[in-house]
């Protein structure tokens, strides 16, 4: 709130300012002939004189139409300490306006139009919502709006970014694990294994997570690396490479490369680690946002479950 | 009597003239908010950037962000929906100058932070089109190579306490330190990781 000094301060220019211009208006016009003549001021530059006629009548007309409409407006907004005949709708009472309170009134009013329909979604249960043509596409909007800045607007994703079309799952594709990633996020957690593999010791590898997959590979530098992977490897991996949804740690043998499966790529991610991160949108989505992750599960349900 | 006659004739009467005129709506719109609590006073939380953060604002500000990108989101539900808790004037006290922006070629960035992980930021940072590819942002690949030299950070934060930053004499020995030879795009990530979480706590 403004100290009393400042809501005096303001009151008062804006106010002498609007009664001013009247008074401008009045005094300007005092004394003045109402007919057009060809009367100068007698200002005279290179020729050029100057009419000296009354303004038109709708211009000033217009004038005082702005002073009015000024006081109008005050009456409506407020000012200094009078806050204003205007009121919006907070919590079911009718409030002084303040672009806080609109704002307010805004949001409120939004949510209660949308409370049935969102109330609808989410008593239905992912598996089925996903044949619901209407909660699809609204799904697809929260998609577009929130999730496509990484995993792209069709939802194919990039590297580093999964896609999320192809029914292959880092944490799992069931309702309640997307879910999961959904609200509270996920962190990747591949170590570095450079300084422990060695420069040969990890171009052997790049070999054998290669050949899980049935990729070009030298066989033999492979079979050098398979020891290494049951002591290395295999405790997130799996001892057949895989994966574990409840770790997150990827499928090796199904040729679905988050980071590229090219030689390069392979050895970069050994050497120095990956740590993907999805953040926890729970707070992110902001109002409504449990029947949003629901509405967003069942949309990217479906891109793996289309008829 | 004041004619226009004498105003137009008298050209330090007229420059006097128009700055009363032109200042007119400022002395009710903005002398007030000088002395207002909620223009001066801190958000709660509020904390000066670090060193990395304040070097990453002004590469952020070198490369000229700003034009493209706003940092304020106003009061509306399509807004706040969008990108979050509505700015508020305490959360800039610190900022000099303010990078609120006026014009929304990309998004709103006033609540980024924590809204994207480092890695995205990085690769987006590299070449927008990798990870969004309808994107026309440029690329910034040189943000990857070129080092910070940590030599004018001091000075920047001494001249921010001038304002009334409260950087301590710690955090101004500390500085050099805490940026030399780092590269651009570390600072600049922790610059964006920081906005807007003082009041959405990510």
């Amino acid at each position: 709130m403004l100290s009393t000094f400042w809501q005096v301060w303001i009151a008062v220019i804006v106010l002498g300012s609007m009664i001013g211009c009247g008074v401008l208006i009045m005094y300007t016009s005092r004394g003045q002939r109402k007919e057009e003549t060809d009367q100068t001021t007698g200002h005279d530059y290179d020729g050029i004189q100057e009419l000296d006629n009354p303004l038109p009548r709708w211009w000033v007309f217009m004038f005082w139409a702005t002073i009015v409409f000024g006081f109008g407006y005050l009456g409506v907004y407020g000012l200094g300490n009078f806050d204003g005949l205007l009121t919006v709708e907070v919590d079911g009472e009718q409030v002084t306006w303040t672009s806080t309170n609109q704002w307010k009134a805004e949001v409120q009013k939004f949510d209660a139009d949308i409370a049935p329909l969102y109330a609808k979604f989410t008593a239905t249960p992912v598996e089925e919502l996903a044949k619901d043509a209407d909660a699809l596409q609204t799904g697809q909007r929260l998609f577009k709006s929130n999730c496509a800045v990484c995993h792209g607007s069709t939802a194919k994703g990039a590297q580093g970014f999964p896609n999320l079309t192809d029914n292959d799952w880092l944490y799992g594709g069931s309702p309640e694990a997307i879910k999961h990633t959904l609200t509270y996020g996920r962190q990747g957690a591949m170590p570095a294994w450079g300084g422990v593999l060695g420069e040969e010791g990890t171009a052997d590898m790049v070999n054998y997570v290669r050949s899980l997959s049935g990729l070009k590979h030298d066989a033999e530098a492979a079979e050098k690396a398979a020891p290494k992977y049951q002591q290395l490897c295999m405790a997130c991996h799996g001892t057949d490479g895989k994966g574990n949804q409840m770790l997150g740690a990827p499928n090796l043998t199904d040729d679905i490369w988050l980071y590229g499966g090219s030689s390069k790529q392979i050895e970069f991610t050994l050497k120095h680690g990956r740590n993907g991160k999805m953040p926890a949108h729970l707070e992110i989505l902001g109002n409504n946002a449990e029947a949003k992750i629901h509405l967003l599960t069942t949309y990217v349900y479906s891109l793996s479950h289309q008829q | 009597m004041i004619k226009h006659d004498n105003i137009e004739k008298s050209l330090p009467l007229m420059v006097v003239m128009i700055v009363i005129a032109l200042s007119w709506g400022g002395l009710v719109e903005i002398v007030p908010l000088f002395f207002h609590e909620d223009t001066n006073k801190p958000a709660e939380g509020l904390e000066p950037y670090t060193a990395m953060q304040l070097e990453g604002r002004d590469i952020y500000i070198r490369e000229g962000c700003h034009v493209c990108h706003t940092q304020m989101v106003r009061p509306f539900r399509a807004e706040t929906e969008r990108y979050g808790p509505f700015s508020t004037a305490g959360e800039s006290v610190y900022e000099h100058p303010f990078l609120w922006g006026s014009k929304r070629t990309g998004p709103d960035l006033a609540r980024l932070g924590g809204r994207y992980s480092d890695e995205w930021h990085r690769a987006h940072m590299y070449n927008p089109r990798d990870v969004v590819p309808e994107s026309i942002m440029p690329s910034y690949p040189w943000l990857f190579e070129d080092k910070i030299d940590g030599r004018l950070t001091p000075k920047k934060m001494e001249a921010l306490r001038m304002v009334g930053v409260p950087y301590t004499d710690a955090d101004i020995e500390g500085a050099k330190e805490a940026v030399d030879g780092k590269r651009e795009i570390e600072a600049l990530v922790a610059y964006l990781q920081h906005l807007g979480t003082v009041v959405t706590k990510r």
